[in-house]
C-alpha cells in the first residue's frame, strides 16, 4: 500500500468503526467493544507508519476533488497534507484516543449506554484526524464541526443531571459563535487568496512573485481567530469548557484536553502566515493568551472540583500555546500541545479513578478522607509525575515545551524575530512566567488536597479500580516523563527553529514554579488545621457500580451537597486564603457568564418574544385584514339582495335611465363635435 | 449509466407525469377481483402504495438512464403541440436541475404512501386520500418536469387543490381556517404569476422556456424581453413563487397549514411544495429576466436574511418554556429560515450560490420530511406534539425512554442545523460563499452585511433545534410519571402564552389532557422503512456532495452565461 492510502485510512478506519458500531450496538452488543477499539488501534499504528515516512520522505501530499462548487477557482478538494506539525499530532491524537477507548471500556463497563458513546468518541477522532491531515480548509471545516457536536452529545452523556444538559447546550453554542465568524473568515481568506487549499494559501501569501496579496490581513486573522478562540477555549469563549466537565472523565481526556481543544491552536500553526501578515492580529493573539493564562490560573486556584480545575489548567495551557503562535513560533507552540497532550489526558484520566475511589469530585471532601493515596496508588504516583510536568519542573515534559514557549517570547520581545511587534513578545514572556507561579500553586494544591487528605473518616473502599485503567495512566506516564528530551529531534520536523531551553528562562520558570510550591505548601500547612472544624464528608450512593455512575452522581450532588457547581464553602482550602476577597470571582470565572447572559442571551430572547409579537400581531393582521376586505365588501353588497323585487326593479329603471342619459349626452357631444 | 435510448428516455418521463393521474382515476374504481385485500380501505392503500412505487422506480430509471456527462442538456424529451392557437406545447424534459427534484418528490410520495399504509391519518375515506395524493404526486412531478410557462402554470396550479382538501379533510385541530388561508394566499400569487407568465409569452412570442433561455444567452440577437417588461415579470412571477417558496413577509400561510395538516401532508409541503417556488425562480426568472432579476436581487436577498433571522427568532420563542409551542408549527417556521438560504443563494446570481440554492433544496427536502415524519410519530405516541406538554419540567427523556427514536430525532435536529458532514451544511456554505462575492453589479458592501446576518442564523438555528433535543430528547425519566401531572405546566405557563385567545388551544384538547402515556413503542418496523432512505441520503449527500453538485454545477453555468463564479 502506498502511503497515501495508508493515511488516508487513518480517519476512515474509525468512522466506519462509529457507524458499524451504532448499527450493529442493539441487536450485537459484544461486539461493540472490538468494533470501536480495533480501528482506532489501527489507525494509530497507521498513523505512526505514516510519520515515519514522513521522517524518511518529507511531506505527503495528494488531492482530489470532491465537488465543484460553481467557481472555478475553488474546488472543494478531498486534499491531504502531511508534513511534520501533522504527523506529529496525529501521532498524539491516535495514542490518546487509544488509551481513552481502552480506558472507557473498564469506566463505563456496566453504562447502558456505552455504544452510543464509544461509537461517538470513534467518530470524534476520525474528526480530528481529518481535522489533522486535511490540506482544504472547507474540509478541514468538516472535521472541526463534527468533532463539537461528537462534543455536545458526549458531555451531554449523563443527559439525566442538569448540569450536563446545560453544559452541552453551552458548549456547542458558545463554540458555534466563534465558528461563524470563522467560517466568513474562511470565506473571505478563500475569495482572496483563490483557494481553499491551506498550501495553496500559505504558498501564495509566502511569496511575493505570486502576485496575490491579502488585501484585509488584519479583519480575516480576526474573523480566524474568533473560532479558534471558541475551540481552543481562550478568552473570552473560554467559558464552555469548565462546564463541558459534566461529561464522563474519558471525554474530557480526550476531547477537552487533548485533541479537540487543541484544533484551534493547529489550527493557526498551519496558516500561520496568514495572521503573521498581521501584526495587529499577533498583538491581539498575545493579548488574548496572555489574559488567558494569567485568568484561567487564577480561577483554577479557587476550584472545589478536581475536573474543573483541571479544565481551567486546560485553558491556561492552550494559552500558552497560542502565546507561541502570537510570536510566530509554531514549533514551540505543537511542541507544547503534544507534550500537554501526554500529560493532561494523564491527569484527567488519573482524576476519574480518584473520583472513583473518593466517591465524590469536591476536593474539600478529599481533604477530610485519610488514605486516599493508598487506596488509589496507582492514580497518586501517575498524577504526581503529570502534574510536575504541568507545573514545568525540569526533566518532565512540560519544562521543556514550556519553556521552548518562553524561549520564544523572549527572542520576539528583544525583537529577534522579524514581523512580530516586541509587544506582543514582552506580553506573553511576563504573563507566562507570572503564570508558571500560579500553575505550580494549583498543581500543588490539587496533590496536597486530593492525596494528603486528613481526618476522621476513612477513605471508603470502592473496590480495585480495573486493571485496563491503571495500566493505561502508567502508559501514559512515559511521555509525560520523557517526550521532553527529543526537543532535539524536533526541529526538523518542525521550521528548524531551536526547541532547546536556554539558561535564563530555564533559570526563571523553574524558579516560579519552586515559589508557586512553596507558598502553596506554607499556606496548606497553615489551613490544614481548619479542616477538622468544618466537617465535610461525601458517601457513594452506589459503591459497586462502575466508575461512569459514581462520576454522574458525584456532578449531581456537587451543587447540593457542597452549595456551588464550582467551589465549596471550605474555610481549609489553601486557595481561598491566598486569593483572599479575589476567590469568589475566581470561583465563578469572573462572571463572564453573566456579561454573556447581559450581551448575547437576553437580547436574543427579547428580540424571539418581539419577532413572535410582530408575527402574531403585525404580519397576520394584514392577513387578516385583507381577508376582511372582502368580507365587507360581501357584505355591502348582500345588502342589496333583499329579495324584494320592487326594488330591483326601481334599481333597473334608475339604472336604464341614468344610461340612456348618458348615451344621449355622449351622442350630443359627439354630435356637437 | 443506463444505456437507454432517447425514446425510452421520454416515454419513461411521460409515463412518470401521467402514471399517478391514471393510478388517482383507478384509485376512485372498485378493486378488481383478486386486488381486493382485506378491506376496501387496505386495497386502495395498497393501490396507492404500487403506484407511488412505481413511479419511483421510473424516476429512478431515468436518472440511471440520465447522461451524466451532459447534465446541462434538456434529456428525454417530448414536444407536442397541444393548443396551437395559443402556441402552448406540451414540452417535457429533464436535466441536472430538475431531475433532482424529480427523484426527490417520487421517492418522499412513495415513503408517504408508504407510511399511510400502516398509519392511515384520521379522516374520510381512504379511497379520496389516495386518489388525492396521486393527484398532488402528478402536479408537483409535473411542475418539474415542464418546458412550457403555461404548462407549468397548470401544473403549480394542480397542486392546490388536493393539498387543500388533504388539509380540510385529514387535518388536525383547526383545520378549517388553515386550509383556507392556505388555499386563498397561493391563489392569490398565482394570480399574480398567470399574469407575469402571459406577458413573458406575449412579449416575447413563445410560452417555451428552452426557447427564452436560448434567447438570451450570449450570441443569439438581444434580449427576448425588454427591461421594463423583465422588471414586471420578475415582479409578478416572482411574487407568486415567493408566496410558494415561502418568502418573508408572505410565509403566515405556512406555520398554520404544516400544524393542522397529517404527517403526510406537512412531508409532502415541505418536502416538495415549498421547492416548487424557488425551482421557479432558478427555471424561469433567472434565465427568461436575467436584468430583472439584478434588479431585484438585493431585494430578494434582504428578504431572504430577514426570514432566516425572523424565522429563527420565533423558533426560539416557540421553544421556550412555557410559551406553549408546537412542535410542528416550529418546524414549519424553521423551514422559513431554511428556504431564506436558497433564496440568498438565489439572489446572489452566481453560480455558486444558484448551486448553493438547489442543493439547500433537496436537503432541506429530505431533513424537514424526516423530521415531519419524527414529530407525527411523536404525535402518535403521545397524543401531543405541545412542547411543554411533552416536556414536562425536566424533558421529555425520549433518549432513555425510546433510544432509537430519540437518537433519530437528535439526528434530525442535527442534519437541520446544517452540520457539515450532512446534507444541510453544503447548501447553506454554497449560498453564503455567493453572497460573499455576489455578481458583478450587485452592492458588495449589502452582500457582505447579508452574509453576516445569514451566518448569523445559523448560530439561531443552532440554539433553537439544541433547546428543542434539550427539552425532548433528555431530561430525568424517573421523575416524570410522578412528580410531574401533565398539563398543569400550562396553567404555570407564563401569561403570554394565553395572550392572544385567537390562537388559543386546539377544541380537541379535552381529548387529549389524558396524561402522556409512560412506555412508549420505540421505531416500528414501517417506520423504520420509511425513514432509513430519508437517513441514508441525507448522510450521502453530507459526504459526497458531487453526486448532487456534479449535476447541477453544468446546468447552472448555462443558466447564468457570463458569469464566471
Amino acid at each position: 500500500m502506498t502511503t497515501t492510502t495508508l493515511a488516508v485510512l487513518v480517519p476512515l478506519l474509525p468512522f466506519l468503526g462509529a457507524v458499524a458500531a451504532l448499527l450493529l450496538g442493539r441487536t450485537a452488543p459484544g461486539f461493540v467493544r472490538p468494533l470501536v477499539v480495533l480501528p482506532t488501534v489501527t489507525a494509530t499504528v497507521l498513523a505512526c507508519l505514516v510519520a515515519a515516512e514522513h521522517g524518511r520522505n518529507g511531506a505527503l501530499r495528494a488531492a482530489t476533488e470532491l465537488a465543484p462548487t460553481g467557481n472555478d477557482a475553488l474546488p472543494i478538494q478531498l486534499a491531504l497534507h502531511v508534513d511534520g506539525f501533522a504527523a506529529l499530532v496525529s501521532v498524539l491524537v491516535g495514542v490518546v484516543a487509544c488509551c481513552v477507548q481502552l480506558y472507557s471500556t473498564g469506566y463505563l463497563r456496566d453504562d447502558p449506554r456505552y455504544t452510543s458513546y464509544a461509537a461517538l468518541v470513534s467518530l470524534f477522532t476520525a474528526a480530528m484526524f481529518l481535522v489533522v491531515y486535511s490540506d482544504d480548509l472547507i474540509v478541514l471545516l468538516v472535521g472541526w464541526e463534527v468533532m463539537g457536536i461528537c462534543s455536545y452529545f458526549l458531555v451531554g452523556h449523563y443527559w439525566e443531571t442538569r448540569a450536563a444538559r446545560d453544559a452541552s447546550l453551552k458548549a456547542f453554542l458558545v463554540t458555534k459563535l466563534g465558528d461563524v465568524p470563522f467560517l466568513i473568515g474562511i470565506l473571505a481568506l478563500a475569495t482572496e487568496m483563490g483557494s481553499f487549499r491551506i498550501s495553496t494559501v500559505v504558498t501564495r501569501i509566502g511569496s511575493s512573485l505570486s502576485g496575490w496579496e491579502l488585501e484585509h490581513p488584519t479583519l480575516i486573522a480576526l474573523l480566524l481567530l474568533a473560532g479558534v478562540a471558541g475551540k481552543s477555549a481562550l478568552f473570552p469563549l473560554h467559558t464552555w469548557l469548565p462546564d463541558a466537565m459534566a461529561g464522563p472523565t474519558p471525554v474530557s481526556a480526550l476531547i477537552h484536553a487533548a485533541t479537540m481543544v487543541a484544533a484551534g491552536v493547529y489550527f493557526v500553526a498551519r496558516l500561520l502566515p496568514v495572521f503573521t501578515a498581521s501584526a495587529a492580529a499577533l498583538s491581539v493573539l498575545a493579548a488574548t493568551a496572555a489574559v488567558t493564562m494569567v485568568g484561567s490560573a487564577l480561577a483554577a486556584l479557587a476550584q472545589d472540583d478536581v475536573k474543573r480545575v483541571l479544565a481551567y489548567s486546560t485553558i491556561g495551557q492552550l494559552a500558552y500555546m497560542a502565546g507561541a503562535l502570537a510570536v510566530a513560533d509554531r514549533g514551540a507552540a505543537v511542541f507544547h500541545l503534544v507534550s500537554h497532550g501526554a500529560f493532561k489526558a494523564l491527569l484527567f484520566l488519573g482524576a476519574g479513578v480518584l473520583i472513583h475511589a473518593a466517591g465524590t469530585n469536591s476536593l474539600a471532601a478529599m481533604a477530610r478522607m485519610r488514605g486516599l493515596a493508598r487506596r488509589a496508588p496507582d492514580a497518586c504516583w501517575t498524577m504526581g509525575v503529570a502534574l510536575l510536568a504541568l507545573a514545568a519542573v525540569p526533566p518532565f515534559a512540560g519544562f521543556f515545551s514550556k519553556e521552548a514557549v518562553l524561549v520564544a517570547a523572549e527572542h520576539a520581545a528583544h525583537g529577534d524575530t522579524p514581523g512580530v511587534p516586541t509587544g506582543a513578545g514582552w506580553t506573553v514572556l511576563v504573563a507566562g512566567l507570572l503564570t508558571a507561579v500560579l500553575t505550580a500553586a494549583y498543581a500543588a494544591r490539587l496533590w496536597l488536597l486530593a492525596f494528603r487528605g486528613d481526618g476522621p473518616q476513612k477513605a471508603p473502599d470502592h473496590g480495585r479500580e480495573p486493571l485496563v485503567m491503571n495500566a493505561v495512566l502508567w502508559a501514559l506516564a512515559v511521555p509525560s516523563l520523557a517526550f521532553g528530551l527529543l526537543n532535539g529531534v524536533l526541529p526538523d520536523w518542525f521550521d528548524g527553529h531551536s526547541l532547546t531551553p536556554t539558561l535564563t528562562t530555564s533559570v526563571l520558570g523553574t524558579g516560579c514554579a519552586a515559589a508557586g510550591f512553596i507558598v502553596m505548601y506554607a499556606a496548606w500547612r497553615h489551613t490544614t488545621a481548619l479542616a477538622a472544624r468544618v466537617p465535610m464528608g461525601a458517601v457513594a450512593a452506589h459503591p459497586g457500580g462502575d466508575p461512569a455512575l459514581s462520576e454522574a452522581e458525584a456532578i449531581a450532588t456537587h451543587e447540593a451537597a457542597y452549595g456551588d457547581i464550582a467551589a465549596a464553602r471550605d474555610p481549609a482550602d489553601p486557595g481561598r486564603l491566598l486569593l483572599g476577597p479575589l476567590h469568589r470571582h475566581a470561583a465563578h470565572g469572573f462572571h463572564l457568564d453573566a456579561v454573556y447572559a447581559v450581551l448575547f442571551v437576553r437580547p436574543v430572547r427579547a428580540a424571539a418574544r418581539l419577532v413572535r409579537f410582530l408575527d402574531r400581531e403585525v404580519v397576520e393582521a394584514y392577513v387578516r385584514g385583507a381577508g376582511l376586505a372582502p368580507r365587507l365588501l360581501g357584505g355591502a353588497v348582500r345588502r342589496a339582495q333583499t329579495g324584494n323585487a320592487q326594488t330591483y326593479l326601481g334599481a333597473l329603471l334608475a339604472g336604464s335611465l341614468v344610461l340612456a342619459v348618458a348615451v344621449v349626452l355622449a351622442a350630443a357631444g359627439t354630435g356637437g363635435a | 449509466m443506463l444505456p437507454l435510448n432517447d425514446t425510452a428516455m421520454a416515454l419513461l418521463l411521460a409515463a412518470v407525469v401521467v402514471l399517478p393521474l391514471l393510478g388517482a382515476a383507478a384509485a376512485l374504481l372498485p378493486a378488481p377481483p383478486g386486488l381486493r385485500g382485506s378491506g376496501p380501505e387496505q386495497a386502495v392503500l395498497r393501490h396507492g402504495v404500487t403506484v407511488t412505487g412505481v413511479v419511483l422506480v421510473a424516476a429512478l430509471l431515468l436518472a440511471l438512464g440520465f447522461d451524466h456527462d451532459h447534465p446541462a442538456t434538456v434529456q428525454a424529451e417530448t414536444d407536442v403541440s397541444w393548443v396551437p392557437a395559443l402556441d402552448i406545447r406540451i414540452h417535457l424534459g429533464i436535466d441536472g436541475i430538475s431531475l433532482p427534484l424529480l427523484v426527490l418528490t417520487a421517492l418522499l410520495t412513495f415513503l408517504c404512501a408508504l407510511h399511510s399504509y400502516f398509519r392511515m391519518p384520521e379522516g374520510p375515506s381512504a379511497k379520496g386520500f389516495v386518489a388525492l395524493l396521486l393527484v398532488l404526486e402528478a402536479g408537483t412531478l409535473a411542475t418539474f418536469a415542464v418546458l412550457d410557462l403555461m404548462l407549468f402554470f397548470l401544473a403549480f396550479e394542480t397542486v392546490l387543490i388536493p393539498m387543500y382538501f388533504l388539509i380540510a379533510r385529514w387535518g388536525g385541530a383547526r383545520r378549517g381556517p388553515a386550509a383556507w388561508k392556505f388555499i386563498l394566499y397561493t391563489l392569490l400569487g398565482s394570480v399574480v404569476m398567470l399574469l407575469g407568465l402571459l406577458l413573458v409569452g406575449l412579449e416575447a412570442g413563445t410560452f417555451d422556456m428552452v426557447t427564452l433561455t436560448t434567447d438570451n444567452a450570449p450570441g443569439a440577437d438581444g434580449p427576448a424581453l425588454g427591461h421594463t417588461a423583465q422588471l414586471l415579470a420578475v415582479l409578478s412571477i416572482g411574487l407568486g413563487l415567493a408566496v410558494k417558496t415561502p418568502m418573508w413577509p408572505l410565509h403566515s400561510w405556512l406555520p398554520d397549514a404544516h400544524t393542522a395538516a397529517p404527517t403526510v401532508g406537512s412531508v409532502l409541503l415541505a418536502g416538495v411544495l415549498l421547492k416548487m417556488g424557488t425551482y421557479g425562480f432558478v427555471r424561469i426568472l433567472l434565465p427568461v429576466a436575467p436584468d430583472g432579476m439584478r434588479t431585484f436581487a438585493p431585494y430578494l436577498a434582504a428578504l431572504a436574511v430577514a426570514g432566516i433571522v425572523y424565522g429563527s427568532l420565533v423558533c426560539l420563542a416557540l421553544a421556550r418554556r412555557g410559551a406553549g409551542g408546537d412542535l410542528k408549527r416550529l418546524i414549519a417556521y424553521s423551514s422559513v429560515g431554511h428556504m431564506g438560504f436558497v433564496l440568498l443563494g438565489i439572489a446572489t446570481l452566481t453560480r455558486t450560490g444558484v448551486n448553493g440554492a438547489l442543493f439547500a433544496n433537496v436537503a432541506h427536502g429530505l431533513i424537514t420530511g424526516l423530521l415531519f415524519f419524527l414529530v407525527g410519530a411523536l404525535k402518535d405516541r403521545t397524543g401531543t406534539t405541545d412542547l411543554d406538554r411533552l416536556a414536562g419540567r425536566t424533558g421529555a427523556a425520549l433518549y432513555g425512554r425510546v433510544p432509537r427514536f430519540g437518537g433519530l430525532l437528535a439526528f434530525a435536529a442535527v442534519a437541520s442545523l446544517g452540520l457539515p458532514g450532512l446534507a444541510g451544511f453544503w447548501g447553506e456554505l454554497l449560498a453564503l460563499l455567493g453572497a460573499f462575492h455576489p455578481a458583478d453589479g450587485l452592492s458588495r458592501p449589502a452582500y457582505l452585511v447579508f452574509t453576516a446576518v445569514g451566518a448569523f442564523g445559523t448560530l439561531l438555528t443552532a440554539a433553537y433545534l439544541l433547546v428543542v433535543v434539550r427539552r425532548v430528547c433528555m431530561g430525568d425519566p424517573d421523575e416524570r410519571p410522578a412528580a410531574i401531572p401533565v398539563g398543569e405546566g400550562e396553567e404555570n405557563a407564563s401569561p403570554g402564552a394565553n395572550a392572544s385567545p385567537a390562537r388559543a388551544e386546539p377544541p380537541s384538547r379535552t381529548a387529549d389532557a389524558s396524561p402522556v402515556p409512560v412506555a412508549l413503542p420505540d421505531v416500528r418496523g414501517h417506520e423504520f422503512a420509511a425513514w432509513t432512505p430519508l437517513v441514508v441520503l441525507t448522510v450521502l449527500a453530507g459526504l459526497w456532495p458531487a453526486a448532487l453538485l456534479g449535476l447541477t454545477d453544468p446546468a447552472v453555468q448555462d443558466l447564468l452565461p457570463g458569469v464566471t463564479r
